[in-house]
């Protein structure tokens, strides 16, 4: 059924959301272009003089001219290591090379000679995190001196840190995931096992350089004395070492080599979904920006940003007079089958029953899970409790963390408590998770966090005899208040990679139709659900 | 009439003759050689034979096949088409023989008129008005000397059996008279089996004009004159009918000329007979003269048909078939003006060489007449001529006509080779010729401004980018979250590509940037529609844009650098090595003559780029080579 808006875009409400909107968007587009200038003009312009091809000009030679990026963490590391690490030196994304769709990462050696930092390795196990999940080949432009070395505690030794980045290699290969390296710059140390581990690697001529131990090193160990090209160079490596499969004359070269070598994969999209053809909505996304306020405490109808997002802003609402603050229902997005779970408030029992009802519905049809989530959390109150809203949550939770179709969580406003769980947040592995740059996110509102604080503090005060004045309260609340408010924000949050990017509203509709098709490239197993506690 | 024909020809004039032969009921039968199996002209036809290899000698020339083709599928007429065997009168003879009809004259006519010599002897006797020369049999070099030396310089030597420039040398001053004979005669006999050559007085601003004549045997009328003198190098441009500035008086003289010269003969069918005039002094009656008759239907016979409204071809077939001339003289009117442009697969600013390749395209705009002998993805191969099409317009007047053309002509699409379309359409707005100002030096003299290439439009390198970065055909364009990826393009020239909205490209060639947006009818460049269309071949891209401007797409992959070639001398184009005239070892000079290439009809000298000492050789005379083949290398440099 085709929804119908009651927006009114000459309104001053309108215009006004619109405006806010606006500037929070030039806000995080000012973010991204400072990450996306990596290390700056002045390293740009060195790297180049060495005849190599900016970092971000690789990533687009490599892609089909005119085909979608869609970048993860384009903001990562934004305000971190007194912003040294201009989009955590390193460029992932999903795009199509030879029309298929592949995970690229490529160094950014602009940045600190593409060194990892905690949240370099971080993105680059995010990146092939997705690439697993959605059966993605991955493509690494690798241009980097390996391990930052005064932050080597958070960058070498635990789980998820620089050694997973090989482990992944082998996993993926193991299942089938091609792993494609293209060695344009340094790869010394661990990072020689980025192109050791691929299954083709291809090296540029005079640029490349694949060892474990680089010349100064090797003259420490042992006294040798070796350039760097004679060590492990292009040549060495195609000719003598079979390290690297091809040698390219230059990046351009490299690149349109790696192009080929992804058109002779031999893969095909599974068959999972019934496709349709794609249809715009029936109302301008354009207007996201006028019908979703300004202030995440004003309510409105989500329906109104559903309308601008799904094919012919066609919804077919399930269960509509059930649990009405939470909204479910099928549509399409630019031609695949999704199902919306959307906040529409503050969650009840009902809700809670009708979202783990409509996501086992899904799971049984193999129909992809679009959250929309805005929400503040569960209610509370003795009348809930009593009724066993945690109950019901648990059922919400257990059928989002098991349910096995791919799930995308927008955040397009906020992210509080018990809800982000419910609503498929980070922890319940989305194969995405995008969110809106009016979004807030923590476990609680700043005001109430600072409220249980002052509360527990008032009563200590008060237990003694003492008095607690409403100024010394408010002054005992302000650096919780600001501490949340901080850490809340959408830059933020992605900065530590949270989510995977933040999406100008607008854009909400291409942004799920390339998560749900990068998705689709693996096949959707069997469900097989956990306790639903009754 | 005749039930069925055969068509020994090729290209545009058989299937010419198969569109009439079709219109009259007459069944058609083809011939081809193996580069011709599926040449248009096959297609065209009833039934078609195949007469033997590529070269024309071996298919196209040979006779006994093409006889023997035409006893085996019941033919009872051949048509010559023009070139080939249509001026053969042995073969015409064999045809006879062999029972069947010769469309065209007798053997014995197109004898009479194949020596230049003894043609022009023999309308002299017809009162025929002729070139004052000498057309002797002594061709002992002084002799002939003296003789250039009496006429008064300059003078021309023609090869006595030539046609088409071969052998042809215009001679300004004695003391260049022996070297320009020797090449003349060295010509001659390449192109002709023949040295003789005759001189004659060179005509300082001449005109080629030339009357249609039909005979039946006995009687002839004339079909008008053409105008033929916009030439390059003797060969015909751009033919027109009728001449400019042409009167009255002067037609009839010109058109009773060609009739008795025609009639002296005894001639039947289709014939030209070819007039130099003098107009230095406006058109003069006395200022003609008889150079020669083509015993054949002419290519530019199209302007001719387009005034008269006649068709040539179906008076040859009535008139072959033993039916009276279809009109008397008294019937025949001119009716408005007819212009034809002759376009080829030819590389202009390299100097007119003959170009080859593959019409990945090719259209033509709508109300003009065409005669093409090819069509969407045929090939121009090096074994023929390289024509692609004729273009004919006819209007009211000289200037409509022209104007037509020249419309046509910027509207007509050929991607796969490169053409001569630039330079015929700009020589049918050339101020000179538009005023009627023609004569046979027009294109020498204006040559630069002719030929140099185009400025190519910014919008048309913009629209080339977009097509190396394989988007012409795109119905969306990409995406980006924030940052839009800028993306390099291969290209000719630097150029880069970034997706900058929905449907919006900026593109950036030298660091000159377009916006370029994506409309249902196709790309727009900064704002404006182009209409332009836009077509990939390979690595070729050509935008049609006010004329056809291509580019460079190189391959990414393909980086093996070539083989060094400051030593080497490589075969421009296909073509068969006539001759080497070093040995390995010889030291050579920059600019000595390595070797000679026969390619498209043309000979083309080789020379050493610089000097050196030969260090292999590696083709021979005889060998048949593809473009590009190294032939001659020389030694490295020794460093001083």
């Amino acid at each position: 059924m085709k929804l119908t808006s009651a927006a009114l875009p000459s309104s001053e409400t309108f215009r006004a959301n619109r405006t806010a909107h606006l500037a929070l968007l030039d806000h995080v587009r000012e973010a991204a272009a400072h990450a996306a200038a990596g290390g700056g003009p002045e390293a740009t312009k060195r790297h180049v003089a060495r005849g190599k091809m900016a970092p971000r000009e690789r990533v687009a030679a490599l892609l089909d001219p005119g085909s979608p990026f869609l970048e993860i963490g384009a903001t990562a590391a934004h305000g971190m290591y007194h912003n040294a690490a201009p989009c955590a030196g390193v460029i992932a994304g999903i795009g199509r090379v030879s029309g298929q769709e592949v995970m690229v990462v490529g160094n950014d050696a602009t940045v600190k000679g593409g060194t990892y930092y905690p949240m370099t390795v971080k993105k680059h196990l995010r990146a092939q995190e997705i690439a697993e999940e959605c059966a993605l080949p991955c493509v690494y432009l690798v241009d980097s001196g390996g391990a930052n070395l005064p932050n080597q505690d958070e960058v070498f030794p635990d789980r998820d840190h620089f050694g997973r980045i090989f482990y992944n290699q082998a996993r993926m290969s193991a299942k089938g995931i091609p792993q494609i390296a293209v060695v344009m710059g340094s790869c010394t140390a661990g990072g020689a096992y980025v192109p050791a581990m691929s299954d083709v690697t291809i090296i540029v001529k005079d640029q490349g350089t694949i060892f474990l131990a680089g010349p100064p090193l090797v003259k420490a160990a042992t006294g040798e004395v070796v350039s760097a090209e004679d060590l492990g160079g292009g040549d060495v490596h195609t000719r003598l070492s079979g390290v690297a499969d091809y040698l390219a004359e230059d990046d351009a070269h490299a690149l349109a080599l790696a192009r080929r070598a992804v058109s002779h994969l031999n893969r095909a999209k599974p068959a999972t979904v019934q496709w349709q053809s794609p249809e715009d909505p029936a109302y301008d996304p354009e207007d996201i920006l006028g019908v979703v306020p300004a202030d995440l405490r004003t309510p409105y109808d989500i329906r109104e940003v559903i309308a601008r997002v799904v094919d012919g802003s066609r919804f077919d609402e399930f269960k509509p007079r059930f649990g009405e603050t939470i909204v479910t229902g099928f549509a399409h997005v630019m031609g695949c089958p999704i199902g919306i779970i959307a906040n529409n408030g503050v969650i009840f029992s009902e809700a809670a029953q009708k979202a783990a009802h409509f996501v086992e519905l899904c799971s049984m049809r193999n129909i992809p899970l679009v959250f929309l989530q805005n929400v503040t959390g569960f209610m509370v109150g003795r009348k809930y409790e009593n009724e066993g809203i945690a109950r019901h949550g648990a059922k919400m939770v257990t059928a989002v963390a098991t349910t096995n179709v791919p799930k995308i969580t927008m955040l397009v406003g906020g992210s509080f408590g018990a809800g982000n769980y419910g609503m498929a947040g980070r922890a319940y592995s989305p194969r995405f998770l995008w969110t809106w740059p009016n979004s807030r996110i923590s476990v609680m509102g700043g005001e109430q966090a600072a409220g249980v604080l002052a509360t527990v503090k008032r009563e200590g005060i008060e237990r003694k005899g003492g008095h607690w004045s409403p100024e010394e309260e408010a002054e005992f609340k302000r650096p919780t208040l600001e501490m949340f408010e901080r850490q809340s924000q959408p830059l933020y949050a992605s900065a530590r990679l949270w989510d995977d990017g933040i999406v100008d509203p607008r854009k909400t509709r291409d942004v799920l139709a390339l998560s749900l098709s990068a998705s689709l490239c693996a096949p959707i197993e069997a469900t097989r659900f956990g306790l639903f506690r009754m | 009439m005749f039930q069925k024909i055969l068509i020994a020809n090729r290209g545009e004039i058989a299937c010419r003759v198969i569109d009439t032969a079709r219109r009259l009921g007459v069944a058609t039968v083809a011939v081809y050689s193996d580069a011709d199996a599926g040449a248009r002209h096959v297609a065209m036809a009833d039934e078609a034979v195949h007469i033997g290899g590529p070269r024309p000698a071996d298919s196209y020339l040979r006779g006994a096949a093409i006889i023997e083709a035409a006893l085996k599928t019941g033919a009872e007429a051949i048509h010559p088409g023009y070139g080939f065997l249509s001026e053969n009168p042995d073969f015409v003879d064999a045809v006879q023989a062999a029972g069947l009809v010769f469309i065209g004259p007798s053997g014995a006519a197109i004898r009479a008129m194949g020596l230049k010599d003894a043609a022009k002897a023999l309308m002299a006797e017809a009162g025929v008005p002729i070139v004052p020369g000498y057309h002797g049999d002594n061709q002992d070099p002084d002799h002939l000397a003296g003789a250039a030396e009496a006429l008064g310089y300059p003078v021309l030597i023609k090869a006595v059996a030539g046609g088409g420039g071969k052998g042809m040398r215009r001679v300004d001053h004695p003391a260049d008279f022996a070297a320009a004979l020797l090449s003349a005669q060295g010509e001659a006999q390449t192109a002709f089996g023949n040295p003789a050559v005759l001189i004659e007085k060179y005509v300082e601003k001449p005109r080629h004009i030339e009357v249609q004549v039909f005979g039946d045997g006995t009687r002839a009328v004339h079909l008008y004159e053409r105008d033929c003198s916009l030439q390059r190098r003797h060969q015909k441009v751009i033919e027109e009918a009728p001449a400019p500035g042409m009167t009255d008086e002067m037609r009839a003289a010109m058109g009773q000329a060609a009739v008795r010269a025609a009639e002296a003969i005894g001639y039947s069918g289709a014939g030209t007979v070819e007039f130099i005039v003098d107009a230095s002094d406006g058109l003069r009656p006395d200022r003609f003269w008889f150079m020669e008759m083509n015993t054949r239907l002419q290519v530019e016979h199209p302007v001719t048909e387009a005034i008269t409204g006649v068709d040539l071809v179906e008076w040859q077939l009535r008139v072959a078939s033993g039916e009276p001339l279809p009109a008397k003289q008294d019937d025949l009117q001119i009716r408005g003006h007819a212009v034809e442009a002759r376009l080829y697969a030819e590389d202009v600013p390299a100097g007119f060489l003959p170009a080859t390749g593959t019409l990945k395209h090719l259209r033509f705009p709508p109300g003009i007449r065409v005669e093409t002998g090819v069509r969407p993805g045929d090939v121009i191969s090096p074994w023929y001529d390289p024509m692609i099409a004729k273009v004919i317009s006819h209007g009211p007047t000289r200037a409509a006509a022209l104007i037509a053309l020249a419309r046509a002509l910027e509207a007509t699409e050929v991607a796969g080779t490169v053409t001569n379309l630039g330079f015929l359409a700009r020589l049918s707005r050339h101020p000179g010729f538009v005023a009627g100002d023609v004569d046979t030096g027009l294109i020498a003299r204006d040559l630069q401004p002719l030929t140099h290439p185009l400025p190519t439009p910014p919008a048309a390198r913009a629209l080339a980018v977009i097509a190396a970065a394989g988007l012409h055909e795109a119905t969306g364009t990409g995406f980006s979250l924030w940052a839009p990826l800028r993306r390099p393009v291969p290209f000719e020239a630097p150029a880069h590509l970034q997706v900058i909205g929905p449907n919006r490209l900026r593109v950036e060639i030298d660091g000159q940037g377009h916006d370029c947006a994506l409309h249902p009818d196709g790309w727009w460049v900064d704002g404006a529609k182009t209409g332009a269309q836009i077509h990939v071949v390979g690595d070729e891209i050509t935008v049609f844009l006010r004329g056809a401007h291509r580019f460079q797409r190189p391959d990414p992959l393909a980086r093996e650098s070539s083989a060094s070639a400051s030593g080497l001398t490589l075969a421009p184009m296909p073509g068969l090595v006539k001759a080497v005239f070093v040995a390995p070892g010889a030291q050579v000079a920059a600019g000595d003559r390595l070797a000679v290439l026969e390619a498209m009809k043309m000979e083309h000298t080789l020379c050493a780029a610089r000097a050196g000492r030969v260090a292999e050789v590696l083709a021979g005379a005889g060998d048949q080579v593809e473009a590009g083949a190294a032939l001659i290398r020389l030694a490295e440099e020794e460093v001083a």
